[in-house]
């Protein structure tokens, strides 16, 4: 059989630290980086005799993230020890939820090339991150640094409803821009506020049963994950093809290698001997409290689409493209505030914009100017001050030097000539020039025109009004 | 009645990483039979009417509010440290 016989199952796990201000336990700074132990107390660094107590705010933010996904919210729960043995980890168990979580039953929407897809949540729980092991280079053994101990995680976890690299990626944006939408993360892949560990099975196609699946864990880029993915579904594929069998497993990717390797195997199976917590209070949340959090819920990003459909025109991919992060879908409405011209935004956004971070490697909060620059871009095409050839110039220059686009245009002179005087200037120097367009054109070959139109362009340096040189052109032609 | 055999203590000894002898596999393997039949009196007990708990304590929504308290200094924090490296604890390696 070939690979084309088999259908690849995924689930996904996603870990995404929560942006409190304080830990999930204690009462130290939940801010990024700092020196190692900087941000630690005796609760997060697991001293003898110190007892946790749960940050209101992770629970609010859990619900949030359970409501944001259409969850059902339990309105019991409670925190479990979940025990096992590894040095970042300073009590020797993680305080985590085990059959109680916080919110189960969900589910979010996914754009794939088939359309929509409804992809299932089974539960999104609460949980401490743990500490960070540093390898030294001098061979003074591991180097342990608690800062990151204690801080707040939601585990997200999906049903198995995934069957591509490309659903996986279209998921994780998804749940990544919804987490930023209800502001409770900042979701960053590279700095590890957002981790998936992915469960993979494959089946011969047409077959209900599930295969044996494996958990692949630290891959730290959106493209690591796609190709942890493709790398172990044709591994997998593999050795069945083979007459072997799949072993239950965790591995772990390796970037470099770019292959996955075994971490421990169902032998090595941890027992975490899951309890209740007994240094923690059960969690019991009200009607109300559930009813509150809804309220306040800012719109999101499938009710933006929506609404950038009917009440701004704009087609489908550019609202999903919009919609696709806060970042972008807060720079839309500022610029619309300004410019009335939502499709010329829009184009921009999803061409230009997008073209530009992708070549800085750059993500959409990464943005150095604000919707308020793109509206008075926009406003500057519309106007005809400057051509769009122009405008993607303002853009690449926005992004070094941020700063009202009518400055740049008139420190750099790329005021669009809308003076029919000097246009047409132009327009019979390029004529003159060549001859050969000329009688192609009234030869019927069309083409010719647009060559010309390029030529005048490149002579005013694509600050020629287009619509201006077209039409001059023609009357010329045709005279 | 549950049985504890040699295997479990083995499988036991390498999640704890520990490092046993043949003779105190044998000894672990006794005395935690012996802790699993003293354990199974609560077997025993008649549960059909009790609910299941869900909290050791009796208390609900003990939270705290999400404001920062600096805590102690490093030096502080790391004072008993058996070794340290650059405001790190320093511990054997962990991967070989």
């Amino acid at each position: 059989m070939a690979k084309e016989d088999y259908e690849v199952v995924i689930g996904l796990e996603v870990h995404c630290e929560l942006s409190t201000k304080t830990k999930i336990f204690c009462s130290c700074t939940n801010e990024f980086g700092g020196e190692p132990n900087t941000h630690c107390c005796p609760i997060c660094m697991a001293m003898p005799g110190t007892l946790p107590v749960l940050n209101e705010k992770v629970v609010e933010y859990a619900v949030k993230a359970g409501l944001a996904t259409n969850c059902q919210i339990a309105r019991n729960s409670k925190n479990d020890r979940k025990n096992y043995f590894y040095p970042d980890l300073p009590k020797a168990y993680q305080i985590s939820q085990f059959d109680m979580p916080l919110c189960y039953d969900g589910y979010i929407n996914i754009e794939t090339e088939e359309g929509e897809k409804k992809i299932r949540l089974e539960r999104i729980h609460i949980e401490e991150d743990t500490g960070k092991l540093n390898h030294d280079d001098y061979g003074r053994g591991s180097l342990l640094d608690l800062n990151r101990a204690g801080v707040p995680l939601i585990e997200c976890v999906s049903k198995p409803d995934l069957r591509t690299k490309e659903e996986v990626d279209s998921y994780l944006k998804k749940i990544k821009s919804i987490f930023e939408y209800i502001e409770i993360s900042d979701c960053k892949i590279q700095e590890g506020s957002l981790r998936a560990d992915v469960n993979i099975s494959v089946r011969k196609k047409g077959t209900e049963e599930l295969g044996t699946r494996t958990e692949t864990k630290g891959m730290n880029s959106f493209r690591s994950i796609s190709r942890a993915i493709e790398y172990e579904s044709n591994r997998q594929i593999e050795v069945i093809e083979n007459g072997g069998k799949i072993t239950q497993e965790t591995l772990r990717w390796d970037d470099i290698s770019g292959k996955t390797f075994s971490m421990r195997d169902k032998e090595d199976a941890q027992d975490y001997r899951y309890f209740p917590e007994p240094d923690l209070a059960g969690i019991q949340l009200s009607e109300e409290y559930i009813e509150t959090i809804k309220n306040a819920l800012p719109e999101l990003p499938e009710s933006r689409k929506k609404r950038y459909l009917s009440e701004y025109q704009l087609i489908p991919k550019a609202a999903n493209f919009v919609t696709s992060s806060k970042y972008y879908s807060e720079m839309f409405e500022e610029a619309i505030e300004i410019c009335k011209n939502p499709k010329i935004a829009s184009n921009l956004m999803m061409s230009e914009i997008a073209r530009i971070l992708n070549e800085r490697e750059e993500e959409p909060e990464q943005i150095p100017f604000t919707g308020k620059e793109l509206g008075e871009l926009v406003e500057l095409i519309d106007k005809g001050t400057i051509s769009s050839s122009i405008s993607k110039k303002v853009l690449e220059e926005l992004f070094e030097n941020p700063k009202s686009p009518t400055k740049i245009i008139e420190e750099k002179g790329w005021i669009q000539i809308s003076d029919e005087g000097a246009i047409k200037e132009v327009v019979l120097k390029i004529l003159e020039a060549n001859p050969q367009s000329i009688s192609d054109f009234k030869a019927g070959k069309d083409r010719a025109l647009g060559f010309l139109v390029g030529q005048a362009m490149k002579e005013t340096k694509g600050k020629a009004n287009p619509k201006l040189l077209n039409q001059l052109f023609i009357e010329e032609l045709k005279k | 009645m549950a049985q504890i055999t040699r295997d479990e203590i083995v499988h036991i000894e390498k999640l704890a990483m520990l490092n046993l002898s043949e003779q105190e596999i044998d000894n672990y393997t006794k005395d935690m039979q012996e802790i699993l039949n003293y354990a199974e009196i609560i077997n025993n007990i008649d549960t059909s009417n009790t609910d299941e708990t869900i909290a050791t304590t009796e208390q609900f929504n003990k939270f705290r509010k999400d404001e920062v308290i600096p805590s102690k200094t490093r030096e502080n924090l790391l004072q008993n440290a058996p070794s340290q490296v650059e405001g790190m604890f320093q511990i054997p390696n962990v991967i070989n």
